[in-house]
C-alpha cells in the first residue's frame, strides 16, 4: 500500500479548527521558531479514513482470526471494557487532579477502581498489596528488581545475583540486568523445568532472587516450585515470579502460597485488556507483607470513612516509578473484566485454557515432535524437527498457516527447543475452532512430507510474499523522506 | 578444507602473523559464517583500543542472533577492516583474504603459536559433530 | 459464561479424547497442598450491571471544571476521526507484529509514525514508542550512558519534577548518578551552574523545552557546550509546540524525548500515554525499543518488518539495550491518526493558537494589579503566575466556581508557595477565560 505521505496533496486539509477569538498576537520571536514546517501529511479526512481502514484490513487480529500466539495470551477482549474507557469522567480526566488541594475528592470512582482493582490482583494472587503503576510486564520485573534490592539494602546486604532459568522470557535477565544484577541463567531438566542439581549449585549467599514463569514458558507446572522456594528462602533470597502465565492457574493456585514474594500480573495477558499491536499494556505488581514498604509512591488507600486517597509519605519506599497511577484505562479494562467473570468465570479461564492446550496437543502428536510429553497447562511447544529433515522448518510452518486464515504460533521461542512452536489457545475458543485449526496443522505436516517446497515458500495468498528481514537489517530504512 | 597457513581458534576465529612483524590478522572461518547464516551486522573495535585472549572485541548478528567475536591473542587493534562492515557479502565469498576484521599487534608472540592448526581445528569441529 | 464459548457437552467430547473424565484431572501434576488457599472475589456480573456500575464510578471524579491544568499533560482537542479508527480491532486486537505478512496495517502505520515524528523532532530516527514521557527520559539516560561509558547526569530543575522524581529513584537503582540544577532567574536553565557541574564524567544534560514553567528555552548553547566535553543532551518536549518551536534537531539535541498525549489521546487520568523517543542515526544500535523498517517481499513488492532486533530483550537477554517489551503501539497509532488529519499547515495553526490564548490570559491576568509574573522569558501555552496568597487556596476557590485553575507549584518547588501555573490549549474560549479573569480578580 502507498504511504500516507505519497497521498498528500499540498492544501488539502483533515480537521478545521475555531477561528481566533482573542486579539491577542503570537508573540514567539522568530530565533525561537523552526525554519520548516515539519513533513505532516495534507490530506482530507476521508483520505485519512480510508488510508487507515485499508490499512487495518492488511492485519490480523482476535477479532479476525484465531492467534494462537504462545506466550501472549490471546483471548477475546469484551467491548464493554473499551465502550467504558471513553465515559466521561474517565477519558478526560487530568491525572494531576488528585494532587490539588482536596484533589481526592474529584477523583473518587478513578481512586476507587485503583483500589479495587489492587484488591482483587491480591486475592488473585495471594500476595499482601499492589501497585498498579508499573506501564507494562517489563515495567514490572524492573520494580520488582529493584525492590529486591531495596529489600536487601534494609538488611545491610548488597547481593549481586539473580538466578533465572534458561527457558525464561527474555525480559527477565534484560530487567534484572537494569537493575544493576548478575544474571545467572540455570539449565533446564529432561522434565522441562528448572533442573533442581543445577538450582542449588547456583543458589548461594549472593543469590538476590529467583525468577520463575510457572507454569514455564514451555507451559509445564514445576512440581517442585515448593522446594525452590524454600531452599531460596534459606539462602537468604526472594522468589520473583513472573506472572506471563497466570491464565493457567487463575482460582487454582496462588503464587503467594507455593513461596513467591513477589509477582508481576500482565494485565493484557490474563484480565483480556487487548495488545494493541504491541501495547499498551500493564504490569502491576504485589508483594508479600515484609516487602509492602518498599512498594513505589503515591499509593491508593482507603479511608476509615469509606473513601479513597493518594498517599506518598512511605520513607523506605524506591519512589516514583510512572509518572502517575499507572496505564488508568488499561487497568479500568481490567478491573471490569475482573467484575464480569467473578470468582467463578476466572476459575474456568483457567480450566478451559488448560482444556484447550490439551486438546489441540494430544491431536497433534502423532504429527509432530513433542519434546515434552507431559499434560501441559495453558500452553505447550512441539518442534519441527521431524519437518526439518524436509528442509521445512518451524517459520515455514508458521507461515503457510497464514495461507489458511490463522495467526501463527510464537516459534523459536523458549530457545532451549529446536525448532520450537509454542500454540497457546486461549479459553476462549471453541472446539469448531480448535477442530479446523488441528486439520490444517495436520494437513500441513503431510504437505512438508510430499511437497515441501510449498511449504518453504509460504505465504501464498495474502497479497505479499515472505519479507527479507536481512535486507531491512542490513540497509535500515527507517522513516520516508520527501 | 581450511587455509593451512592459519591457526585457530574453538570460536571459529582464525589468524594468520604477517610476515617477519608482531602483527597478527583476525577473521572468522566459513564455518562460523555458515553456521551464521544471513549477516546483518558486524561490530568491530577502533583502532587503538587494547584487547584481550579469550575476550571479546567485537560482535557479529544475523537477524536473530549475535554472537562475540574473541580475540585469539592480546594487544592493541592497529587497523580494521573498513571494506567489510560496508559489504559483509565478502564474509560469504572471501572470509580468509577480504573478509580479514582486525589486525593486532600482539605482545606475547607464544598465545598464536599455542592456537590450533588447520587439522586439528578439523578435528575439533568434527569430535562436535558440527557439518563443515 | 458469555466469553467461554464451549457448551459441556463439547468439553465432555474433549475429554474423553483426552481419556478424562473430569477437568479437575488436567490439574492432577500438582501436588494438593499447592492448591489455592483461598480465592475470595464476588460472584460475576451482567454487562448491563458492570456498565451502569462504571458510570456510576465515572460519576464521582468531576471532570466539568473549565481546565486551565497543564503541567505536560493538556486538554486538546481530539477529531472524532482518531477514535474511529483506533477502535477498529484489527488493530487493537492484534500483538506485536512478529509475523510481518499479517501485520502490515501495524508495521506500516508505525513506519510512517517514526517518519512523522522524526520530522517533527527534526531527528534522523525515531522508535516505535515507549511507555510514556517519564519512561522515555529515563531509557535517553540509560543510553547516553551507553554510549558515553559516562555516569554523571545534569537535570535542569525545569524538567517536570514528576519525571525527575522518576529519575531520582531510577538513579538510586541503576547504573547513574543525577544532580538537579536550579533554574536560572529568567526562568530557563541556569547556563554558569551547568558550565561548572559539566566534566569528562557527565553522560548527558537533560533539559525541557518548553519547560516545566513555561518558558520557551532554546538549548543550542548547551549542546554545543555538552558536546564539547563529549557529553550528549536529551531533551523532552511537547509536540504540540513543535507545529512552531526550533525542534531538537535545529538544536543540535541527541536525544529527543517527549509525551505524546497531546497528540490525539485522552487524559484518561495518567495513562495510557505515549513516550517517543528520537535520535542520531549513528546512535540507533543503542536505542531501546521497537523499530520498524522498510524493506521488500521476494516479488520486490515494498512491505515493512520489525527490524534491528538484536538490540532487544527476546533475542539479547541481558545484554539489550533495554528491558522494554510492550510498548505503546496504539497511542503511536492515535499519534499517527491525528497528525495526519491536523497536517502540515494545521499543526502551525494550532501551535498559533495555543500560543494566542495564553498571551491574552497572561495580559488578562496581569491586568490584576496584584499578580506578578514569574519569569520574563518567552511562553508557549503555559505560564507562571505569582499571587499574592498561596496557590493551593487560590485553586481550592476557583473549582468551587467551576474553574480548574492550573497548578500550584509549591508542591514540587519549595520557594514557589503562591506560584500557578496555567495552561491553556485550543479548547478555551475567550468567554471562559474572561471569567476566569474575573473570577481571580474577585477571589484576590
Amino acid at each position: 500500500m502507498r504511504l500516507i505521505f505519497e497521498k498528500s496533496i499540498s492544501g488539502k486539509r483533515g480537521v478545521r479548527f475555531p477561528e481566533r477569538d482573542v486579539p491577542s498576537a503570537c508573540n514567539i520571536p522568530d530565533g525561537l521558531k523552526r525554519k520548516n514546517y515539519a513533513e505532516l501529511p495534507e490530506v482530507s479526512e476521508l483520505d485519512t479514513v480510508r488510508h487507515f481502514t485499508q490499512l487495518s484490513q492488511h492485519n490480523m487480529g482476535v477479532d479476525t482470526n484465531f492467534y494462537p500466539l504462545g506466550s501472549c495470551t490471546m483471548k477475546y477482549n469484551p467491548k464493554i471494557c473499551e465502550e467504558a474507557v471513553l465515559y466521561k469522567g474517565l477519558a478526560d480526566l487530568h491525572p494531576l487532579i488528585p494532587q490539588l488541594p482536596d484533589g481526592n475528592k474529584l477523583t473518587q470512582g478513578a481512586l476507587q477502581v485503583l483500589y479495587e482493582t489492587s484488591q482483587f490482583l491480591s486475592e488473585i494472587t495471594g500476595m499482601a498489596e499492589f501497585t498498579m503503576q508499573p506501564l507494562a510486564g517489563a515495567h514490572g520485573e524492573l520494580t520488582g528488581t529493584m525492590m529486591i534490592a531495596a529489600y536487601h539494602a534494609s538488611r545491610g546486604q548488597k547481593r549481586k545475583k539473580v538466578i533465572i532459568p534458561d527457558s525464561a522470557h527474555g525480559t527477565n535477565p534484560a530487567s534484572a540486568a537494569i537493575a544493576g544484577y548478575e544474571v545467572v541463567s540455570v539449565p533446564s531438566n529432561a522434565e522441562g523445568v528448572i533442573d533442581l542439581d543445577e538450582f542449588k549449585k547456583a543458589l548461594d549467599k549472593e543469590t538476590a532472587a529467583v525468577m520463575l514463569t510457572c507454569p514455564n514458558t514451555l507451559g509445564l507446572f514445576n512440581t517442585q516450585i515448593k522446594k525452590i522456594a524454600d531452599k531460596t528462602h534459606e539462602a537468604g533470597g526472594l522468589m520473583y515470579y513472573d506472572g506471563a502465565n497466570l491464565n493457567a492457574i487463575l482460582g487454582k493456585i496462588r503464587p503467594g502460597d507455593i513461596g513467591f514474594d513477589i509477582v508481576h500480573v500482565n494485565l493484557h495477558k490474563t484480565f483480556g485488556t487487548p495488545h494493541g499491536g504491541g501495547g499498551p499494556g500493564a504490569g502491576p505488581v504485589g508483594v508479600k507483607k515484609n516487602l509492602v514498604e518498599f512498594l513505589p509512591i503515591s499509593r491508593v488507600v482507603k479511608k476509615t470513612d469509606g473513601t479513597y486517597a493518594l498517599e506518598y509519605n512511605y520513607p523506605s519506599s524506591i519512589g516514583y516509578i510512572a509518572p502517575f497511577y499507572g496505564n488508568f484505562g488499561v487497568i479500568l479494562k481490567a478491573y471490569i473484566y475482573i467484575l464480569l467473570l467473578g470468582q467463578k468465570g476466572l476459575t474456568r479461564v483457567a480450566e478451559n485454557s488448560v482444556l484447550n492446550a490439551n486438546y489441540i496437543m494430544k491431536k497433534l502428536e502423532p504429527y509432530y515432535h513433542l519434546p515434552y510429553m507431559r499434560t501441559c497447562m495453558h500452553e505447550f511447544v512441539i518442534s519441527a524437527v521431524k519437518q526439518k529433515k524436509n528442509g521445512v522448518r518451524a517459520v515455514d510452518i508458521a507461515k503457510r498457516l497464514m495461507d489458511f486464515g490463522f495467526h501463527a504460533p510464537t516459534v523459536y521461542f523458549p530457545l532451549i527447543v529446536e525448532e520450537a512452536i509454542m500454540i497457546e489457545p486461549t479459553e476462549t475458543e471453541s472446539k469448531q475452532t480448535l477442530d479446523k485449526f488441528i486439520d490444517i496443522m495436520i494437513k500441513i505436516a503431510k504437505e512438508a512430507d510430499e511437497n515441501p517446497k510449498i511449504t518453504k515458500t509460504a505465504p501464498h495468498n495474502l497479497g505479499i510474499s515472505r519479507l527479507d528481514e536481512v535486507k531491512a537489517a542490513r540497509e535500515p530504512k527507517l522513516r520516508w523522506t520527501k | 578444507m581450511f587455509p593451512d597457513e592459519l591457526k585457530y581458534t574453538k570460536t571459529h576465529e582464525w589468524a594468520k602473523m604477517e610476515e617477519n612483524t608482531d602483527v597478527v590478522i583476525v577473521g572468522i572461518t566459513d564455518h562460523a559464517v555458515k553456521q551464521l547464516g544471513d549477516i546483518a551486522f558486524l561490530e568491530l573495535p577502533e583502532a587503538g583500543n587494547k584487547i584481550k585472549k579469550d575476550s571479546p572485541f567485537g560482535a557479529i548478528e544475523s537477524i536473530k542472533a549475535v554472537f562475540d567475536l574473541t580475540s585469539p591473542v592480546t594487544g592493541e587493534v592497529i587497523e580494521t577492516n573498513q571494506q567489510i562492515t560496508d559489504n559483509l557479502e565478502l564474509l560469504n565469498t572471501d572470509p580468509y583474504e577480504q573478509g580479514w576484521m582486525i589486525k593486532i599487534k600482539i605482545e606475547n608472540k607464544n598465545e598464536f603459536e599455542s592456537l590450533m592448526n588447520a587439522s586439528v581445528y578439523e578435528g575439533f569441529l568434527n569430535e562436535k559433530g558440527e557439518e563443515h | 459464561m458469555p466469553y467461554i464459548s464451549n457448551t459441556d457437552e463439547e468439553r465432555a467430547k474433549m475429554l474423553a479424547e483426552l481419556g478424562l473424565n473430569s477437568i479437575e484431572k488436567l490439574f492432577k501434576d500438582i501436588p494438593p497442598e499447592l492448591m489455592s488457599s483461598s480465592f475470595n472475589l464476588p460472584k460475576g456480573k451482567s454487562e448491563l450491571e458492570v456498565r451502569r456500575f462504571i458510570k456510576e464510578l465515572a460519576s464521582k471524579n468531576i471532570t466539568d471544571l473549565i481546565c486551565f491544568l497543564g503541567g505536560g499533560f493538556y486538554d486538546h482537542f481530539v477529531p472524532a476521526a482518531v477514535g474511529a479508527i483506533t477502535s477498529r480491532s484489527e488493530f487493537y486486537t492484534a500483538y506485536t507484529p512478529y509475523q510481518a505478512e499479517v501485520s502490515q496495517g501495524t508495521l506500516q502505520s508505525i513506519y510512517e509514525y517514526q517518519s512523522v515524528i522524526s520530522s517533527l523532532t527534526g531527528m534522523d530516527v525515531t522508535n516505535a514508542s515507549l511507555y510514556d514521557g517519564g519512561t522515555a527520559i529515563c531509557e535517553a539516560i540509560m543510553m547516553a550512558v551507553r554510549i558515553t561509558r559516562k555516569k554523571k547526569i545534569i537535570v535542569d530543575e525545569a524538567v517536570n519534577p514528576i519525571y525527575r522524581k522518576m529519575l531520582h529513584s531510577y538513579a538510586a537503582n541503576l547504573n547513574f548518578e543525577s544532580i538537579d540544577v536550579p533554574v536560572g532567574k529568567d526562568g530557563r536553565a541556569d547556563r554558569k551552574t551547568i558550565e561548572s557541574e559539566l566534566d569528562n564524567n557527565t553522560a548527558c544534560i537533560v533539559l525541557q523545552n518548553p519547560n516545566f514553567f513555561g518558558c520557551i528555552d532554546d538549548v543550542s548553547d548547551l549542546a554545543d557546550l555538552a558536546h564539547t566535553s563529549g557529553s550528549l543532551i536529551i531533551l523532552s518536549t511537547y509536540p504540540v509546540s513543535l507545529g512552531i518551536l526550533k525542534s531538537p534537531g535545529e538544536m543540535n539535541v541527541d536525544i529527543a524525548t517527549g509525551e505524546g498525549q497531546s497528540l490525539g489521546l485522552g487524559l484518561c487520568f495518567g495513562g495510557p500515554y505515549l513516550g517517543l523517543m528520537a535520535t542520531r542515526s549513528k546512535y540507533i544500535r543503542q536505542m531501546p525499543g521497537r523499530i520498524v523498517g522498510e524493506t521488500a517481499d521476494k516479488n520486490g513488492k515494498r512491505g515493512f518488518v520489525l527490524t534491528l532486533q538484536t538490540r532487544e530483550q527476546h533475542i539479547r537477554r541481558e545484554k539489550a539495550t533495554s528491558n522494554i517489551c510492550s510498548n505503546e503501539a496504539l497511542c503511536a497509532l492515535s499519534a499517527l491518526v491525528y497528525l495526519t488529519l491536523v497536517g502540515k499547515h494545521g499543526l502551525r495553526e494550532l501551535a498559533e493558537l495555543c500560543n494566542v490564548k495564553a498571551c491574552y490570559a497572561r495580559k488578562r491576568f496581569l491586568e490584576i494589579p496584584e499578580i506578578k509574573q514569574k519569569f520574563d522569558s518567552p511562553i508557549f501555552n503555559e505560564f507562571t503566575l505569582e499571587l499574592p496568597a498561596n496557590a493551593e487556596d487560590v485553586i481550592s476557590k476557583l473549582v468551587h466556581k467551576g474553574i480548574m485553575a492550573g497548578f500550584p507549584l509549591g508542591r514540587y518547588y519549595k520557594n514557589m508557595k503562591n506560584c500557578i501555573l496555567v495552561a491553556l490549549s485550543e479548547k478555551r474560549t475567550k468567554k471562559e477565560i474572561d471569567f476566569f479573569a474575573e473570577s481571580l480578580g474577585e477571589i484576590l
